[in-house]
Parts: structure tokens; sequence; C-alpha cells
């Protein structure tokens, strides 16, 4: 019997206005689930804090929302211990990018093989309005009411100056096209990063934006040229939609399992005869 | 002459990177071998090359309980290391030394072998291996056999295949110069056994990772900070070998949140750090006690405040440990008190983390985790004196119907399904939140569910009144005057008991293991009709003895006891003799003999 979105789904009510970015993701990954037939029970959804970080709690799979920051850490200790399972971290761009920068980069250098999907909404929705790593320069809000100095983050060229072997952007109002992303995502064997542009309809409306100003990559974009990705990821206009970087290369669990397999085991009495006087 | 004593004191000065340590560990490995029973301690700077190095180690005929007092043997590789123990020199002391780098020194009587250990082993174009022609000359010393030292040579340092000839070169020369040049017995002789004891020669470090691992613990990440990284090295060798993983994190948040992540995953997960890592992962150990996570961390103890003194012991996170967290989380606090007692401890965290689903931090110190010590095989505990408990996995009834991750119980403890079991599908929460993991901020639920948490911690203080291995007691019975403490100091305690013992006088020492929950039974026996209690502790404010009088206050008030602290924060282990008199002054104060 095939499965169906519905059957990801548990009763409770996410807390997102409507209008939220959020559901799409939502919704998006559910699909994604269904169509590579996963059963609930064998995935994993891990997550920080903030308004994205809560969607763990709308899924019948096992989750855990833990704390502000450190999806990626805690993704990382359950795909070591349960490296058979789909692992899918989720956060904002405040808990990955602010709080939880200093992650990124080393999920990157081990390419632990988990979908980390960050909701770019480039506000803090949660603390009400505040700007973030992401927010265009001059965000005038109530933390910053004669406007921001700071210039935003570009996670996608960081994601790639971090050598990550896949790199993608999604828009929630681009669904079916997400869905795709998100299946490429989920069976890629390292670690793979998706940006979604994922608008907060309360604090920081994009929708109109991102309508107007994004567009799919070039056809003939090779996920493997480094220099291509990046030079795409600059683009402002448009913001490019699609699947920037591509590559393989060994994944972390995958090389710790070929390490134990390598270390020849020890009984445990001989343990201790290993330090007989 | 010969000094008739049962330990000896033999302390090595010299310059880091020298040698030096392996100086100490090689001898000491060496008595070991010979039957000798040896307890070391080191101190050294925080720069890999340069600055000094003291390394001791005491040998006796018995188990040594602690790194003694004063020198009796002191080896000078270099004029610090002779001008700084001047002062902590045994009157009647030998001093054996290197006369081109310690030139005239003065004795003030005392006898003293120069070994030229720099000229010997330039002789052969090896200076650095001045420090085994040094070894080899101590075995000639004490009458170590010759081929137990090449043994002992062979075996540690093997992995050095191209310099290993050269090295038991060196061993042979020293040997050979101090037999030729000193055949007279030298003053301080142990007798050695016909037949050496069967035992263990380890660090406490050492003995923490066995204890881990003999525990399956399967998982282990952390972040290199002095002095616990020898604890994570030791995990790095092994626990491949036992189908286990190890991540060095990017930081101690890092590396508390995978081994969070890797115990909700089923696996027996730990990490360990010092002071500064644990303060980093405060807010980690809240969200375990929050989501109900086992897990053990260990913090091997330095000097602070803040980086303080990286080197250097203390037992200054005692407050930390106990109450460090945001918001009223449960959690264990055990303090093993030996090398052996470590290897146990780690047991006991797995078994209190697992069953109870709490975070135990267990504390050890410098001096503990990187001192060696001879001990005998450690004897199984599980059903002796602790239990060896194992997480509560929901039943198939349960998973069939309606399975609730954080059910209500009696005695506070729920089932903890790991991913992959159809049924079993939670959410774990850092929020608050209901029977089934899911956010939920109401009065009533909050105060449950704070409830069923606290819940956990008495189902396991009623566990723990059945283990023996909650607290150690010694001494005379119900005598009037005690001493309580925690930790590595116990050692020092046992000395000066035995000393007090010697005297006729009438004392008793408690030393519980377990810190948080208190063994609140085991302390208010022990304090029943004492005069008065002396509780020394390695740090500033004397936390443990704060502790003690806050929590047993209504007992002691009742009772007039008064509490004597004794607190020492300078980096280093108890002198026996700063004990000593203080437990003197207080039973003089107290109006005893």
């Amino acid at each position: 019997m095939a499965r169906k979105p519905n059957d990801y789904k548990n009763p409770v009510k996410p807390i997102w206005c409507p209008g939220c970015g959020d559901y799409a993701v939502h919704a998006a990954l559910m699909r994604a689930f269904a169509d590579l037939d996963l059963a609930p029970e064998n995935i994993i959804v891990a997550s920080g804090i903030g308004c994205s970080s809560r969607m763990p709690g709308f899924f019948a799979t096992y989750g855990f929302h833990g704390i502000h920051g450190r999806v990626l850490p805690l993704a990382t200790g359950i795909k070591l211990s349960q490296p058979d399972k789909t692992v899918i971290a989720v956060g904002g761009d405040g808990d990955g990018f602010s709080i939880g920068g200093g992650h990124v980069p080393h999920a990157a250098r081990r390419n632990i093989e988990i979908a980390y999907i960050m909701m770019d909404n480039s506000i803090y929705g949660m603390t009400k309005g505040q700007a973030s790593p992401t927010s265009p320069r001059g965000m005038k809000q109530a933390a910053s009411p004669y406007g921001t100095v700071e210039d935003p983050l570009n996670p996608l060229l960081l994601a790639l100056a971090y050598n990550t072997t896949f790199v993608a952007r999604a828009f929630s109002g681009a669904l079916k096209e997400m869905v795709e992303i998100f299946k490429q995502a989920l069976q890629h064997p390292g670690f793979a990063f998706v940006q979604v542009l994922s608008p907060c309809v309360s604090f920081f409306n994009t929708y109109d934006l991102y309508r107007e100003n994004t567009a799919p990559l070039p056809d003939n974009h090779d996920p493997t040229d480094m220099m291509a990705a990046m030079q795409l990821a600059q683009s402002e206009s448009p913001l490019y939609l699609g699947i920037f970087r591509r590559v393989i290369r060994p994944g972390y669990s995958q090389q710790m399992a070929e390490l134990q397999q390598g270390v020849p085991n020890i009984p445990p009495a001989e343990l201790l005869e290993r330090y007989k006087r | 002459m010969a000094i008739n004593v049962k330990t000896v004191v033999v302390r090595v000065g010299g310059e880091a990177g020298e040698g030096t340590v392996t100086l100490g560990e090689m001898f000491t490995r060496v008595a070991a071998r010979d039957g000798l029973e040896v307890y070391t301690f080191r101190t050294y700077p925080a720069e890999i090359k340069g600055g000094q190095v003291l390394f001791q180690t005491r040998l006796g005929i018995e188990r040594v309980l602690c790194e003694g007092d004063a020198a009796d043997v002191l080896v000078a590789m270099n004029q610090q290391g002779w001008e700084e123990n001047l002062n902590d020199f045994h009157p009647e002391g030998v001093l054996v030394y290197d006369p081109d780098a310690v030139p005239h020194p003065e004795t003030q009587g005392r006898r003293s072998y120069p070994v030229p250990v720099t000229r010997i082993s330039k002789s052969f174009n090896f200076a650095r291996g001045k420090n085994l022609v040094m070894v080899g000359a101590l075995a000639w010393f004490f009458r170590l056999k010759l081929e137990s030292a090449q043994t002992a040579v062979r075996k540690s340092m093997g992995r050095h295949a191209d310099v290993l000839d050269q090295n038991l070169h060196a061993l042979e020369e020293g040997y050979h110069y101090a037999r030729e040049h000193f055949p007279d017995l030298f003053p301080y002789q142990l007798p050695l056994p016909e037949k050496p004891a069967e035992g263990l020669l380890l660090s406490g470090a050492e003995a923490m990772a066995i204890g881990a691992l003999n525990a399956n613990c399967r998982f282990f990440a952390g972040y290199p900070i002095t002095p616990a990284t020898t604890l994570m090295e030791t995990m790095a060798r092994y626990l491949p070998a036992f189908n286990g993983t190890l991540v060095q994190a990017e930081d101690e948040i890092a590396s508390i949140n995978m081994a969070i992540g890797a115990s909700y995953g089923g696996l027996r997960a730990m990490t360990a750090t010092s002071g500064p890592g644990l303060s980093l992962m405060v807010e980690g150990l809240s969200m375990a006690s929050m989501a109900e996570i086992p897990l053990v961390v260990v913090d091997v103890q330095r000097a602070g405040p803040s980086t303080g003194m990286p080197t250097k012991t203390s037992q200054g996170d005692l407050f930390l440990s106990l109450y460090g967290g945001h918001g009223d989380g449960p959690r264990f606090v055990l303090a093993p008190d030996s090398v052996k007692d470590s290897y146990y401890q780690m047991i006991n965290a797995f078994s209190l983390a697992e069953h109870f689903q709490t975070p135990v931090i267990v504390l050890s110190d410098q001096a503990m985790a990187s001192r060696m010590e001879t001990i005998p095989y450690p004897e199984e505990i599980c059903g002796v004196w602790s239990e060896c408990l194992e997480r509560i996995l929901p039943t198939p009834e349960e998973l069939a119907h309606d399975y609730r991750r954080y059910r209500l119980t009696e005695n506070g403890l729920s089932s903890m399904a790991t991913p992959g079991t159809p049924g079993g599908m939670y959410l774990a929460e850092s929020l608050e939140h209901n029977e089934y993991g899911h956010p939920n901020d109401s009065p009533e639920n909050h105060r449950q569910m704070m409830q069923k948490r606290a819940r956990v911690v008495e189902t396991a203080r009623k566990h723990l009144v059945k283990w023996d291995s909650v607290a150690r007691r010694w001494g005379v019975e119900d005598a009037q005057f005690g001493i309580m403490g925690w930790g590595s100091t116990r050692g020092a305690v046992r000395e000066v008991m035995e000393q007090l013992a010697a005297e006729g006088i009438a004392i008793e020492a408690l030393y519980p293991h377990t810190l948080l929950p208190m063994p609140d039974e085991a302390i208010q026996k022990f304090l029943r009709g004492k005069k008065a209690i002396l509780v020394p502790e390695l740090n500033f404010s004397s936390q443990f003895a704060r502790m003690i009088a806050h929590r047993y206050y209504r007992q002691l008030d009742a009772q007039n006891t008064h509490v004597h602290m004794l607190a020492k924060e300078e980096g280093v282990p108890f002198k026996i003799q700063e004990i000593y008199k203080a437990a003197r002054q207080m039973i003089q104060a107290e109006g005893g003999d």
C-alpha cells in the first residue's frame, strides 16, 4: 500500500501564523517521505529553537526539539547512533547562522549523512521581530529602531565555502520544486544543506519579493562545478532556486563504521590485562 | 646505614620536554613490576617545552594511600629541580643528581649520589636518553631487577621502535654506572616481595575509561581540554575495538549535544571535560534533565576561576555540578575517591543515568586523573555493593496502544522508546511537555511534570540506600570526632586516621560517593553524637562543608556539632600533615584530649 503524506502527520496543530512559509516546508517534507516510501519509525527530525524549529512536533515520526543553535551536533549524535535511519535537521536562520553558526562548517567537514533544512525568513519571528543574520542592511525593528548597520550573510555561499557536498535553495512559494529538492537531499549520502526561502507573514513578508525575484538555476548548470555554484549563489537578482552543488564524498557514519571494522575487537577482560603491573 | 621505612617518596624535578615525566613513569613501572606498591603525583607547566616538571612517586611495601609529603629521595635533573624542592626535602633525605646540571648542591648534611647522566648519554650520542640513564641508576639503588626494567621499557616504549635499542642501552648504562660507583646499600631500601602481587598499574583517567567501556558506553564526544584529555584519548584508542564511536567535537556545547543525540538514539553515551567546558555544557545538562535523556558527564576538575591553572588540581566545581543549571532540573553527582573507585563509579554512573534517564556528573580532578596507582583487580560490583541497571524500554503492550513517553507514573519512571521502534514515535522535548512529549505550558501540567521528574530522584534515593557504594565510613565507630570529605582527598585522610589511631585517638571518617542525591541516612547516622567534624577540601570557599552545614543544620544545631572547615586552594593536593594538624587543632579546641 502506497504511503501518503498524511501518514506522517500528527494531530498537533502547528503554532505558525496563517500563511507562514513553514507550512509549505512541513507539507513538502511529508510528501517527500511518502514518495520515498520511508517508514515513520525510521525517520528522526531534530531541531533547535525558533518558529520553524517547532516542526518536529507536527510529524508522526521520531523527533527531538532541542536547544537553540545546537541542532547539528544533536542530529550528528542521533545519526551516529542510528546510522541506517533518515535523520533530518530543521531550523531557522537565527538558529543556524547566528547562535549555531559555529556548527555548520563542522557538520559539512564531517559530511555527516543528514539533511539540514534551514528555513530562512531573515527575521526572528518567535521573539516578535528582530533582525537576523540574513536580514537586509537598514532593517528597522524594535531592537534596531534606527536601522541595522550589518550586512547580511549569504548562507549558500558559506555552505559552499565549507565544502558542503549538497547545497540547494528552495522557496515556500514553489512547492513542487521544493519536494523534488527534499527528495534529493534526503537521499544524499552526506551532509545536504537546503536553504528554504520561507517568508514570515507577520514581521517580514517577502512573498511578493521572492515571487518576482526567484528563478530556476540555468539548465546547463553543472552541480560539480564549485566556481559556477559560487557565482550563481552570489546573484541577488534573481535568487536562483535548485541544486547548486552535488558531489559525492564518503559520509561520516559510513567512515566510522569502516574504521570500527578495521580495529580488532577486545574482550573486556583483556582490556584490564593491558594494564597489568 | 639503612633507614627503616614502609614507604619512600621519590621526587623527580626537571625541565618539561626533557623526558622528566617519562623518567618518573618508567621508574614507577619498574618498581610496580618488581612488586612494590606505587602512587604517583605530577604537576607540570601548561607549556609543552620549557618550564619545570615535578613527578613524584611514592613506593611502598603495602598499598600506598597518597602521594606523601616531603621527598625522601630527590632526583634533580636541573638546577631548578634542586633549588625549588629544598624546602620540601626530608632532613635525612638523599639527593640523586646530575653533576653537570647541578654543579655544587649544598645538601646540609644529606647524602648525595652524583650520576652524570648528561655525560653518559652523550658518550654514546644519545643526549635525550639521559632520563633512561637515570631510570637505570634508580633501579640499581632500589635493587630492582635489570630484567624488569628492560621489560618495562620494551613494553611501554615499543611504539618508538627506532629508538628502542638506544633507550635500552641508556637504561643499562645507568644501571651499570650506579652499580660500579655505588656498590653499597642505598639508604632507603624496601624489601621486594618474592612473588609480586597480582594487580593493575593505571591512572585515574584510564580507570574511568575502562569503567565506562565495561559499563557498555559506546559513544563519546569530547573537546580537548587539560586535564581531561587523557580520558578522551584512552576512549579514542579503545572505543572502536568495542564497535563504539568517538567524535572530537568542535566545542563542548557540541560535545554534550552529540552525546545527548546518541543517547536518544539508544547508545550509552558520555562526554568528559574540565571546569571551563562544564560551564559551556550547563544548558545541555538542563535539557537532558527536561527531556529525560541518560547522559554521563565527567568533570576532571582544575583550579579556577576562569582559565585558572589548567594543569593544577582543585575541587572547586562542586557547586557548579550540584546547582549549575537553569530551572530546577534533576541530576546526579558522583565523587569517586581513588583510582580504583574511579572505575567503579563510572559503572554506577551509567546505571543511574540509564535507568533513571537523568544526567550524571562524575567529579574527578587533575591529581586523581593523572596519577598512576597500583590497584588490585577490580571486583564485580553489580549486585555486590551496587546494582547494574538498564534503560527501561516500552513493552509491546505499551507500543500497541497509546504510547506515552513521559507517562506520569508513581515512581516517576516512564519507558523510553528507541528510534526505529514501530509504535514508539515520540517527541523528545526541551520545552515543558505533556505525557506524549508535546509542548504544554499549563500550570497543572507543569506542576505534574516537575513532580514526575523529582519523583525519579526520590526513587533513585531509595535504590541507593541499598548500595554500599554510596559512602565509605571507617575508623572508630561513633567516635566523638569525625572527618568528612569527598573525592581525591581521601588518601591523605586515610593516613591521618592511621596516625591518629596509632596515637590512641578515637575518630572516624565518612566519604560519600554519591553527592546528589545525598545519602542522607548514611550522613545523619555518621553525624549522630559528633562533637565536631573536620571537612578538608581543595577549594577556596569550603563548598562541601557549607553544603553539609546547610543541609543538616537541624541535626548539627540540636547536637551542637561544630563544623571545622579546612579549605585549601593552591593547585596541589593536601599534605598529610596539613590535615593532621587541623584534626589535632579541632580536637583540642573542642576539649578532646
